[in-house]
């Protein structure tokens, strides 16, 4: 495994009880890159995104994270090891404040932003640190949910549809965001419905169908692949 | 006036004490209860047997090797915890994916197999355990005597549960439980190893009703079936604050303990049932109990 790959999975595959989502992905990230996962609903973007994290019932094949197996991990090991994981649901606990919400997951390597930090970057979430964490309004709620792993110094970033159903102004915000991580050396794996929002801030596009890899285009390819991309996103 | 509809204050402050003594029990109880459902989902009815076995166990300490009770009150519920954490790890552990029915019948289970080993060493007659002798005698408060021993059930009890309440609201390992208890799995992602507090949870749950056996070892006789006698109260208080609650376990455990005692007072016949009329009430006006969170 050359040092600029940082995670690499190979022939993964994952089940949901009877249900076999993933038939062998194979898919490289290399360490300081952003790559976003596209496909249709159901394709199995959130399921790659749990598999790694050891979220899901089953899975076989191999992850690769830094030199480590992750396959056979439970999940507080793998998050230990420096993956930060926003899930779609955002999954803000109503039982803890805002702050305690972003307090919970523990530090798993120096380097993470303060406390201030995160403030700083998100005022709205400095106002709002001792409201209950579901009394948050939806963008809040999602700074939050990203806010939250930017604190452990985890640095392989896994970002399940961050866009989804917020105002403009908060996607340009987060995109910000990711764009300044990836500046700093973060390692970034996006699963996006919204091209609009991904396609800027990707080095490359993984399109995956029906739990497969279908396509990997680069950046620069965007422009000559536009069409195919429509075909098969239906954007 | 020398009281209330009749009845003299001695009698009625007599019966409100041993109504927060019982209620004093019923929270730690119910408290315990509500930790373990919480993090476990799992009702967990060898709750009035690991009581019982702290009672023993206290007993057995003096008796057999001269511990006394203040070494009882610190080394009998980390014992039970044990004992707990064992039961944890070989049994519980392979449940918490079925229905709460299975881990409610392993556990009943367990209290009967608990229940009969101890009966079957000491058989049914209460075993005595005397009072401490600086927790001997009374206070004169003007109006009413209030044995020593009696407050001090109360006050031990009161700061354990506020203790928790705290450690669990306010602290860290408190925001660790309370995450852990509304979404294990993204707990989990975060680095938060969930497995390890589920077993601490429990060890701890019965750890506390470990204490109240020692607690209850000098006020009522220590005998196999103490915890089946006083358990089936506890649900009901379980089922009345909330499944699961916190504050609601502590609040109604010592609300219903006094309501109890009143109805002494007030109406002997009905002091049997009371709580369980509040329940039926209860469940009637607010399903979820009244400190619960509808699902």
């Amino acid at each position: 495994m050359s040092a600029a790959e940082y995670l690499r999975i190979t022939g993964l595959h994952a089940f949901y009880g009877e249900s076999h989502i993933l038939h062998g992905v194979d898919l490289d990230v290399r360490r300081g890159e952003c790559v976003s996962l596209l496909g249709r609903n159901g394709a199995g973007r959130t399921t790659t995104l749990r598999a790694i994290l050891g979220l899901i019932g089953r899975r076989t094949g191999s992850v690769m994270f830094n030199g480590r197996e992750l396959i056979g991990l439970p999940p507080h090991r793998i998050a230990r090891l420096g993956v930060g994981y926003c899930p779609e649901e955002r999954g803000i606990y109503a039982s803890l404040s805002c702050e305690e919400n972003l307090l919970l997951p523990p530090r798993v390597a120096g380097g993470g932003l303060t406390l201030e930090a995160i403030y700083d970057l998100f005022p709205n979430l400095h106002e709002r640190r001792r409201s209950q964490g579901t009394r948050l309004s939806g963008g809040e709620q999602q700074m939050l949910a990203v806010a939250r792993i930017l604190r452990t110094g985890a640095r392989l970033l896994l970002l399940d549809e961050v866009s989804e159903g917020l105002a403009p102004v908060i996607v340009t915000k987060l995109a910000e965001v990711i764009r300044t991580l990836r500046a700093s050396d973060y390692t970034v794996v996006l699963v996006e419905q919204n091209f609009r929002f991904a396609a800027p801030l990707a080095d490359r596009m993984v399109v995956i169908e029906r739990g497969r890899v279908a396509a990997v285009i680069a950046q620069h390819e965007l422009d000559s692949k536009r069409d195919f991309l429509q075909e098969v996103l239906g954007v | 006036m020398s009281g209330l509809f009749g009845v003299p204050w001695p009698a009625l402050m007599g019966q409100l004490m041993l109504g927060l003594v019982n209620g004093s029990f019923y929270a730690i109880l119910s408290l315990g209860l509500a930790v373990i459902f919480g993090m476990l989902n799992i009702i967990n009815f060898a709750h009035g047997a690991l009581y019982m076995m702290g009672a023993f166990l206290a007993w057995m300490g003096l008796r057999y090797w001269g511990i006394g009770y203040g070494w009882a009150l610190l080394l009998v519920p980390v014992l039970v915890g044990i004992v707990g954490i064992v039961i944890e790890r070989a049994f519980l552990q392979w449940l918490y994916r079925l229905d709460h029915l299975y881990g409610l019948l392993l556990t009943f289970g367990l209290a009967l197999i608990i229940e009969g080993l101890f009966r079957h060493q000491y058989g049914v007659s209460g075993l005595p355990y005397e009072i401490p002798a600086p927790l001997t005698g009374a206070f004169n408060l003007g109006f009413m005597f209030l044995p020593r021993y009696r407050a001090w059930v109360i006050a031990v009890s009161l700061s354990v549960c506020l203790g928790t309440w705290i450690v669990i609201e306010k602290t860290r390992l408190g925001a660790y439980l309370r995450a852990a208890t509304e979404n294990p799995r993204l707990t989990a992602a975060f680095g938060i190893n969930v497995p390890l507090l589920v077993t601490l949870a429990y060890g701890f749950g019965v750890g506390l009703a470990g204490l109240a056996g020692v607690l209850a070892a000098p006020v009522f006789q220590v005998n196999p079936l103490m915890g089946s006698n006083l358990i089936i109260v506890v649900f009901a208080v379980v089922v009345i604050g909330g499944m699961g609650s916190i504050l609601g376990s502590i609040v109604t455990g010592i609300g219903l303990g006094v309501i109890e005692g009143l109805s002494k007072v007030f109406y002997p016949e009905a002091s049997a049932t009371v709580v369980f009329v509040v329940m039926a009430l209860v469940l009637m006006l607010r399903p979820a109990g009244l400190f619960g969170r509808e699902q």
